[in-house]
């Protein structure tokens, strides 16, 4: 592991519109090494990557600054090509496999082993005929070099999804002069014992003298694997160590560690549920959103409690959310102040007064070509006959009422906008999200369930959607519960926050609990498990 | 001028050039050799006689079936509810224009009512495709409706073919029934139970009053409908499927309410087309009305997923003006040939309907 390293990339940095997202990181990797690459989501982890492949997204933005040497050698990336080129491959979370093609040519791809023909002498090397044996060769070299033992004629769509993710690492090794391998998330979706396999297939990359960028948020696969780590937040680089002098304890700390500015005095900390005063209760609640499922979650809202749930993307807590609001097919039992709620029929949580301001502010949350007033009145008037006046046989909007009501809530939500009639979609996304709050408030519910109130708005937008919520709760005695990816934001205003891992409530935290609580819960693991780990060594 | 360009962009190109080319048609037929008032009476005769089957494609659109080329199955309901009032007046030996035309709706209605409600089913279950597959709807029930016109066991002689005795005729001549009651000043002014504002001439122009009347008074109906609690809901199943699921909106039963409007209208439609033509036509004729219906609202300024009162009313001026006034200008620039007009028909409204589906995305629910 000695020797000069295969990659370095030194003081990066880059800009979205203004909006740093990478400042000043070091990352570094040496030939045989397993480099870990942790951090929240947002804490520029991505950007590192499409930077290193030179992705289209980085130089459409302006390009970076920085340096990235390979070998000792400074390069500049203009395209993925020119990534490959230089040796460095990537093995992706979702595959990027063709179904109908068997493993072999899936290995191949793009790659194909040609033999001349007569045509290809007159039209280039496109009416080469495949070299069939040649290629079946080379993609069992690879296989074999992750030890793997399969047929290379069969079709990738039969095979199950652990051995999907080995054809496409085989794929990644095939490629000749192969120096540095990223995996990105790569154990997300696999069972346990397969993501051990894949561990074990790492080590053997390894050993073959192959760099390995692993980007995880699976701590303890870190630290099982990893020879050392590179953890970043908020784009910036906290701290680059060798494995062995950290703890998961230590780990979880730095990756979440952020001054929290509380906006709320009120710290709950009733755990457990007083039967009177309940709001929400979720019994063996499953979801099956693709990506964001939920797995039999327990969880109990107090009534006028500001409620949390956090935790990594796509460990499903946007499932909660959709899974009530009826969006996508959910089992289990969902109270609503006792109240038992029939999932089976459409809105029905939205009958028994709960509103909901959807994560996904432009394909559920809007009406784009609709007008903010329309949008705003939309949910009161279709559920509980609001903003309506009979007119012969119809029932009609009732066009004055429902136009000083879009007034109001411009007014008080501070919605910059030309007036009620401009059309939703023109909005920036700050205005958009105030709208679709403004929806559900004008629902007047008794629980006002929110997902990612704040994603891709401004700082000040962020503070005022925050405190509105947080008046709502106190002057309306409203029960609010927040969904949000970013911890920072829930332990601001929430009285109690549950992170969700793996479908699952992993642990339910007040907001003063410590960094390293919040980081290993996300993770699945508990403070007090690692202690009774620590006491059992 | 920065007006200017706010007016262009709000009219659209595309209108701005048809308005052209239609202004100047009417422009050049005066030298031409034909008269301003006969081309006006057309275009007027014309434009309220498509506007209710234009109309009809309003429901569909803002459901989000998207354009209801199977318009043909209330077309065939229309159909059957007029030959059957015509051939019930002939039992019962009674000519009264106004019950032909009242038993006419009230027969056809019902009908487009379930069969809109079916066509509704099956285009859930094609969702994406609504378009491909309505079109073949709309094929399949003129092929049906073949059938049963050579089928239905009526008697009436302007019905059916005078030497077989059986199957009713390509043409059905509505002289005897309701035919131009409410569009043509020759029957309005004289038969004895016809309403005399109906239809008159004005300085030379006819004004087809009653069933102009009649399609505005459709539109209201509609543009109130589509302010109303279900039209606003509907409307917004067309725009935004999860949004209108997430405030516990029937999308399925939305869009089955707006095929079976779509339909009912293109029965009332067909039955007011037949009024001011004079004549109801069988078998293959309504064949591609569909298609012209589809041209004219996308020429009024809709488009797959969105469509208003004003597209109608403007589109259906504008394509059948079109069609009205082109068609003897041509024929007098170049004399050869009468199945010329048809050529240039078929090539207005394809063109059309193609222009207008090349700017619109398939399958994304999402704008921009």
């Amino acid at each position: 592991m000695d020797g000069p390293p295969v990659l370095s990339m030194k003081g990066i940095s880059k800009e979205y519109y203004g909006n740093q997202v990478l400042n000043e990181v070091d990352l570094e990797v040496k030939p045989g090494e397993i480099h870990a690459l942790v951090g929240e989501n947002g804490a520029g982890k991505s950007t590192l990557m499409n930077i290193l492949f030179g992705m289209p997204v980085i130089h459409t933005t302006g390009g970076f600054k920085g340096a990235v040497e390979i070998a000792g050698e400074k390069v500049n990336i203009a395209n993925p090509h020119e990534a490959m080129d230089y040796g460095i491959g990537m093995v992706h979370q979702e595959f990027m496999l063709i179904p109908d093609f068997t493993i072999t040519e899936n290995i191949k791809v793009g790659r194909e082993i040609g033999r001349p023909t007569f045509l290809s002498r007159f039209l280039g090397p496109s009416m080469d005929i495949l070299d069939r044996k040649a290629m079946s060769r080379d993609a069992r070299k690879a296989l074999s070099r992750i030890g793997m033992n399969i047929e290379d004629y069969v079709k990738v769509a039969g095979i199950p999804i652990g051995y999907k993710q080995f054809v496409e690492i085989a794929r990644e090794i095939d490629k000749t002069g192969i120096r540095l391998l990223v995996f990105d998330e790569p154990t997300a979706v696999l069972t346990e014992s397969e993501a051990d396999r894949l561990l074990d297939i790492m080590k053997l990359i390894a050993e073959q003298g192959i760099a390995i960028i692993f980007i995880t948020h699976r701590l303890d696969e870190v630290l099982t694997i990893a020879d050392s780590l590179t953890i970043l937040r908020d784009g910036e680089l906290i701290e680059r160590a060798m494995t062995k002098d950290m703890t998961v304890v230590e780990i979880a700390g730095k990756m979440i560690g952020r001054k929290v500015e509380r906006l709320v005095d009120v710290t709950d900390t009733r755990a457990e549920c007083a039967t009177d005063e309940v709001a929400l209760e979720l019994n063996g609640f499953s979801v099956a959103m693709p990506g964001e499922q939920v797995k039999n979650m327990d969880v109990c809202i107090q009534k006028g409690e500001i409620f949390g749930f956090g935790g990594l993307a796509g460990q499903g807590k946007i499932g909660i959310i959709n899974g009530i609001m009826g969006l996508f097919p959910a089992e289990g039992e969902v109270k609503i102040f006792g109240e038992k709620l029939r999932l089976e029929r459409l809105g029905d949580a939205l009958r028994h007064e709960v509103a909901f301001v959807s994560e996904d502010r432009r394909g559920v949350g809007l009406l784009l070509g609709e007008s903010i007033e329309r949008n705003i009145i939309f949910s009161s008037m279709q559920i509980h006959n609001g903003f309506l006046r009979k007119w012969g046989p119809f029932s009609l909007l009732n066009r004055k009422k429902s136009k000083e009501h879009a007034l109001n809530m411009i007014e008080l939500l501070d919605i910059r906008c030309t007036g009620p009639q401009q059309k939703s979609g023109s909005l920036s996304g700050g205005n958009q999200q105030k709208v679709c709050l403004a929806r559900a408030l004008t629902m007047n519910p008794k629980i006002l369930i929110v997902a990612e109130p704040t994603r891709g708005i401004d700082i000040g937008a962020k503070k005022l959607v925050l405190e509105h919520l947080v008046k709502m709760n106190l002057e309306e005695d409203m029960t609010i519960i927040i969904i949000s990816s970013e911890l920072v934001e829930l332990r601001s205003v929430c009285s109690r926050i549950a992170i969700v891992a793996e479908g699952k409530v992993s642990e339910i935290l007040p907001p003063d609990a410590s960094d390293a609580a919040f980081g290993l819960a996300m993770a699945g693991m508990s403070v007090k498990d690692i202690e009774e780990e620590v006491a059992h060594a | 001028m920065r007006n200017m360009k706010d007016i262009i962009q709000r009219v659209g190109w595309p209108r701005i050039i048809i308005g052209l080319f239609f202004v100047l048609l009417i422009v050049v037929s005066p030298f031409m050799g034909l008269k301003l008032t006969d081309v006006f009476s057309d275009v007027l005769r014309r434009w309220s006689m498509f506007g209710i089957l234009i109309l009809a494609m309003v429901p569909g659109v803002q459901s989000g079936i998207g354009l209801n080329f199977g318009v043909s199955l209330g077309i065939v309901a229309g159909l059957i509810g007029s030959t059957t009032a015509i051939e019930l007046s002939f039992r019962h030996g009674t000519n009264r224009p106004w019950t032909d035309l009242g038993f006419s709706l009230l027969i056809a209605i019902p009908i487009a009512i379930l069969l809109g409600f079916v066509y509704g089913l099956l285009l859930n279950r094609v969702k994406g495709s609504e378009m491909t597959v309505s079109t073949y709807v709309g094929f399949s029930a003129i092929a049906f409706a073949n059938i049963v016109w050579l089928s239905l066991p009526f008697k009436s002689g302007t019905l059916v073919w005078p030497i077989a005795g059986e199957g009713m005729r390509n043409t059905i001549n509505l002289e005897d029934s309701f035919g131009g009651l409410m569009s043509n000043p020759a029957v309005a002014q004289t038969h004895p139970t016809a309403l005399r504002w109906m239809a008159f001439e004005l300085g030379g122009v006819v004004i087809p009053l009653g069933v102009i009347l009649f399609f505005l008074f459709l539109c209201l109906l509609m543009w109130l409908f589509l302010r109303s609690k279900t039209g606003i809901a509907m409307s917004a199943a067309g725009e935004n499927t999860l949004f209108t699921r997430s405030n516990a909106i029937n999308v399925d039963n939305m869009r089955i309410l707006g095929t079976v409007l779509s339909t009912v209208l293109g029965a009332i439609g067909i039955i007011m087309y037949a009024q001011v033509f004079g004549f109801l036509q069988l078998y293959n004729a309504p064949l591609m009305m569909g298609f012209q219906c589809v041209a004219a609202i996308l020429i009024g300024g809709a488009t797959t997923r969105r469509a208003s009162i004003t597209n109608v009313i403007l589109g259906a001026l504008l394509f059948q003006g079109i069609l009205t006034t082109s068609l003897p200008v041509i024929k007098k620039l170049m004399p050869s040939g009468s199945t010329l007009s048809e050529v240039l028909r078929i090539i207005i409204s394809n063109g059309i309907i193609l222009y207008a589906l090349s700017k619109t995305r398939g399958g994304n629910q999402v704008e921009k």
